[in-house]
């Protein structure tokens, strides 16, 4: 296959970043130590170009390149820039926790920045082999960011966790592409969508790939019965690091789901539907019921995650393009809401002392209306209540599933969003109603403050006027 | 529906952003604050004075109609619009939101400008639910309201307010969610998300049944009618006055607006087939709720439970005109009893205000709410005393007051459908004497019972201006109710020819109670 440069266009986003990857990397060795504030800044602008780039390259028609191991289509651009935009808030949150423990090293920025190197890979991909290096490159980073902070036992026991129950979602995943492989003869996503309408739905060994595909799907998200790792690495990562994998993250999962069982097993839709209905229920069931108990607040929104996501494969599973947009709206969302959420408790923390218990946010209204004002706002959109953003969200997938006639599964969801609001209300609890327990001062720059007002004020926002981001949602899926 | 003034759209916003705007000018100089809430109380109200002032009671129509796609994708309108049933309400929020501006003046010290503030936001996300058309658009407003109930009641309440605001935002919530689904579900059906294209919906009995049920979820929770009345009380005596005050005099009319616009348009037929379970329940809150009150030892709980005794006489007269169309066919008992319940409303809005306002007067020198701890009242609060007892008279329905208006009309009506529910429903009259005027006796007259009762002070100008205000208004409204039910009676007449043509699809057509419409009829061919 003769090189052309144009092939490259479409993947500017993705080069852009592993620029500025390498040149963090070789930067960083010649910094002293007071300089490394520097990293910080080249991180932030290569996330900055990389959104213009992906802007530019970005609209009109879907495109193929690079042997069809790679796509360019709506779904990528959107899902693309959301990604960047919440890398952004999270490194930008970040930063004060790192600075405060000697922390603000290249490599955080390097690992962080190959992490979102993988998730727009994962999202460019057209192919089960581009899906699969795009996910063990976010994934091997991840783990690495997790044991970051090594002198600390928790980190540690985390990082080896993660990276076990990984490599294990990794390796179904990886077994069930095998088995699809054998079943349709391709490992390209339109080939192998045109070999399963092709010899349709009696294919034994396809549907056997599809249970491994989804288990992997569902390690992924962090789904049940394939939650277990999430608590633990949610409350044993640096606070900064969970902010970083908690939130974008989410995005590129949603991106696997898609490109995997949509773009790849859409034929099959009848046979995965099925496997999402359990695992949306037990999501939501586990994860809100769990919640309640937990005193830790990391622990407690690792539960949420996994209530949010059962609540996202509604809107995968509903099968139609009303559903798709709506979970593609949800994810980013959450994504939005999750930064949000755990940049107020990074900002919180400070030297020697990590904010993640329940009771390090009280009285957080009488230490600083604003902050409290923004988690509370954080904190009903996670509940789903109106007007923020979390309740469009919510409405979208439970009007797909109601528009599938399952209207059964919207009633299960709204039951176990009561019991879930319970505990965001705690949480808002403890901001206003109690004194606080210390009177530490909040520490935190203006550039904080003021990346933590734009996105708290974004879920209000997207939820008073969510048409502009629900259309390109919607565009996204034609 | 010529494009007008936003005349809603100012009504909601402009309390919303005075809200803002009272945030903004912080608690440094709390005058100013307080000065901005009041100018915007008032102004909000002027301007929805211009709603009443601007309505054509002779038309059914949806008036001051405001519609421009919000989410055009998904078919959501931010449309707005009143009726009837409607504006007197809008008018009610904005009156009373005046008064609990004032009454929390001096009293409130915590970040007075953030407790002005919320209930600026509060008055107009509540006339946003009065107003809205549009289904998400109403729950959006409906649930908005939760938020800054929740901090009032969690903020500035009283020992026990975590319990009772938490307790307070799950019911409510408990209760909505399923609401949410049953209009995601009538999208369906009727392609739109316009209230008024609900009503035209054909549905078959066991979906009404349904939806009817995921409704009265929502509504009995907020009314609130028995069995799930039980957080009303925890959450009247542990928020601050303000809050009450709103719950009690707005908050509970939207769960009965509720069944005007939603249950009994949308759901005809099994509105019909259950009206049976909500007289029981109604009348279950008026004579066991009404013993309740007469126990209470708290004078905020005992209004509490008055106000559910009261909304039963609300629901009651909503409900028993299925039973009057079968009995006697006559649409006027029907129009009555709906208009009554609508009188009610409005008329307890005013009288429960006032009555959790002079709780809080008392409150606010002798921090006791137990009835227990005062007595001889009378001696040191003479213009105080006055106005207890004449809205203690007003809450027992004496002719002359407003409370006597709808009472009556409820019962009258009540009559042509069955005499027991009328007796029963009369019971009300002697029990809210009972216990209100019980509690009067108890805590003005008698002799001065101790030291902290024989050094208070009588009203000061802003709590007479409260209560004079309101006492008018009642006085007004007990004496010349003609034009409240003026205003709602054409909305009224056209509910009820709605509500009583049966809406079953043409192959469940047998199972009609109630005679099918011509409109209707053709509608299912």
């Amino acid at each position: 296959m003769p090189f052309d440069a144009a092939q490259l266009l479409p993947i500017l986003p993705e080069i852009a970043i592993l620029v500025t990857a390498c040149l963090v990397l070789v930067v960083d060795l010649y910094l002293k130590e007071r300089d490394k504030g520097i990293n910080h800044g080249l991180t932030l602008i290569g996330l900055l170009v990389a959104m213009g780039l992906a802007g530019l390259v970005g609209g009109g028609e879907r495109v193929l390149v690079l042997g069809d191991n790679v796509v360019r289509d709506t779904l990528g651009d959107v899902l693309k820039v959301f990604v960047l935009i919440v890398s952004f808030l999270a490194f930008v949150y970040g930063r004060p926790w790192l600075k405060d423990r000697g922390l603000l090293a290249g490599e955080f920025y390097v690992l962080g920045l190959f992490a979102v190197l993988g998730m727009l890979v994962m999202i460019a991909a057209n192919s089960f082999l581009t899906l699969y290096l795009g996910l063990e490159l976010l994934a091997l980073s991840l783990y690495a960011l997790v044991a970051f902070d090594r002198d600390s036992k928790a980190g540690s026991e985390a990082a080896m966790k993660y990276f076990v129950l990984g490599a294990l979602g990794s390796g179904l995943l990886l077994y069930g592409i095998s088995m699809i492989y054998g079943a349709t003869g391709s490992i390209e996503l339109g080939a192998v969508a045109r070999a399963v309408s092709e010899h349709g739905i009696d294919n034994n060994i396809l549907v056997f790939g599809i249970v491994f595909l989804v288990i992997g799907i569902g390690f992924k998200f962090g789904a049940v019965p394939f939650h277990m790792w999430v608590p633990d690495i949610y409350e044993g990562a640096p606070t900064p690091v969970v902010l970083f994998l908690g939130s974008a993250p989410k995005i590129a999962a949603f991106a696997l789901g898609v490109r995997l069982l949509v773009d790849g097993m859409g034929g099959l839709h009848a046979d995965w539907q099925g496997m999402l209905v359990i695992l949306a229920v037990l999501s939501m069931a586990v994860g809100n019921l769990l919640a309640i108990a937990q005193t830790n607040i990391k622990r407690m929104l690792a539960y949420s995650t996994i209530s949010h996501v059962g609540f996202l494969f509604l809107g995968l599973l509903a099968g139609s393009s009303q559903g798709y947009a709506a979970a593609m709206f949800y994810a980013i969302v959450y994504a939005l809401t999750a930064a949000g959420a755990f940049g107020i408790l990074t900002i919180l923390s400070r030297e020697g002392f990590d904010a993640e218990h329940l009771d390090d946010l009280k009285g957080l209204n009488d230490r600083d209306s604003w902050y409290a004002a923004l988690m509370a706002i954080l904190m009903f959109s996670m509940a789903g209540v109106p007007p923020t953003v979390g309740f469009m969200a919510k409405l979208l997938v439970l009007e797909a599933v109601v528009r599938v006639d399952l209207v059964w599964l919207a009633v299960v969801a709204v039951i176990f969003s009561i019991i879930g609001a319970f505990y965001y209300l705690r949480v808002v609890k403890l901001i206003y109603f109690d004194k606080p327990a210390t009177d530490a001062p909040i520490l935190a720059s203006g550039g904080v403050r003021v990346a933590m007002t734009v996105n708290g004020l974004a879920v209000l926002l997207l939820g008073l006027f969510p048409a502009t981001l629900l259309g390109l949602c919607q565009t996204a899926f034609g | 529906m010529e494009p007008g003034f936003p005349l809603l759209t100012l009504t909601i916003w402009l309390p919303i952003l005075g809200g803002l705007a009272v945030i903004a000018s912080g608690d440094k100089a709390s005058a100013v604050s307080k000065w901005t809430a009041l100018v915007f109380a008032v102004l909000t109200f002027l301007v929805s004075l211009g709603l009443w002032l601007g309505f054509d009671a002779n038309s059914a129509e949806m008036q001051f109609v405001e519609r421009v796609p919000w989410i055009p994708s998904f078919d959501v309108h931010y449309f707005l619009g009143v009726d009837g049933i409607s504006m007197p309400l809008i008018v009610l929020t904005t009156f009373v939101t005046i008064f609990v501006i004032v009454a929390g003046w001096e009293v409130i010290t915590y970040k007075p400008s953030h407790y002005m503030a919320a209930f600026l936001i509060m008055e107009g996300v509540m006339v946003g639910v009065f107003s809205a058309l549009d289904a998400i658009l109403f729950y959006v407003f409906w649930e908005a309201m939760l938020i800054p109930m929740f901090l009032i009641i969690g903020v500035w309440g009283g020992p026990n307010r975590v319990y009772a605001t938490i307790k307070f935002f799950l019911y409510t919530f408990f209760g909505s969610v399923f609401m949410l689904v049953a209009l995601i579900y009538l999208y369906f059906q009727a392609n739109s998300f316009s209230i008024l294209d609900f009503h035209g919906v054909q549905l078959g009995m066991t979906a009404q049944t349904l939806i009817f049920i995921a409704f009265l979820l929502a509504f009995a929770v907020k009314v609130p009618m028995f069995p799930v009345h039980t957080w009303l009380p925890d959450a009247h005596v542990e928020a601050p006055t303000g809050g009450s005050v709103i719950l009690a005099a707005i908050m509970l009319k939207i769960g009965g607006y509720g069944f005007l616009r939603f249950s009994l348009p949308i759901t005809p037929d099994a509105s019909a087939s259950l009206d049976w379970l909500i007289i029981t329940l109604s009348l279950v809150a008026v004579i066991y709720i009404g013993f309740v009150a007469l126990v209470q030892q708290d004078m905020k709980k005992l209004i509490a439970y008055s106000s559910i005794a009261h909304m039963g006489f609300v629901t009651l007269g909503f409900f028993i005109l299925f039973a009057i169309l079968q009995r006697s066919g006559s649409t006027t008992g029907a129009v009555m009893g709906i208009e009554g319940g609508m009188v009610q409303m409005i008329s307890h809005g005013f009288i429960s205000g006032a009555l959790f306002l002079c709780v809080g007067v008392l409150y606010d020198r002798v921090h006791s709410r137990q009835i227990a701890d005062y007595g001889g009242v009378i001696h040191t609060m003479p213009w105080f005393g006055a106005f207890l007892v004449y809205f203690a008279m007003a809450n027992a329905g004496l002719p002359g007051t407003s409370g006597f208006v709808g009472e009556f009309m409820v019962i009258l009506a009540a009559f042509r459908a069955d005499f027991w529910f009328a007796l029963l429903a009369a019971t009300t009259l002697v029990l809210a004497a009972a216990f209100t005027l019980w509690m009067v006796k108890r805590v003005v007259y008698g002799e001065v019972k101790n030291d902290k009762v024989a050094k208070l002070q009588d009203l000061n100008g802003r709590e007479t201006f409260n209560l004079g205000a309101l006492a008018a208004a009642v006085l007004l409204f007990g004496l010349w109710p003609a034009p409240l039910v003026n205003v709602m009676h054409t909305t009224v007449e056209n509910l009820v020819v709605q509500v009583s043509a049966c809406k079953l699809p043409a192959g469940e057509a047998s199972d009609c109670v109630l005679p099918r419409s011509a409109a209707v009829a053709a509608a299912a061919r």
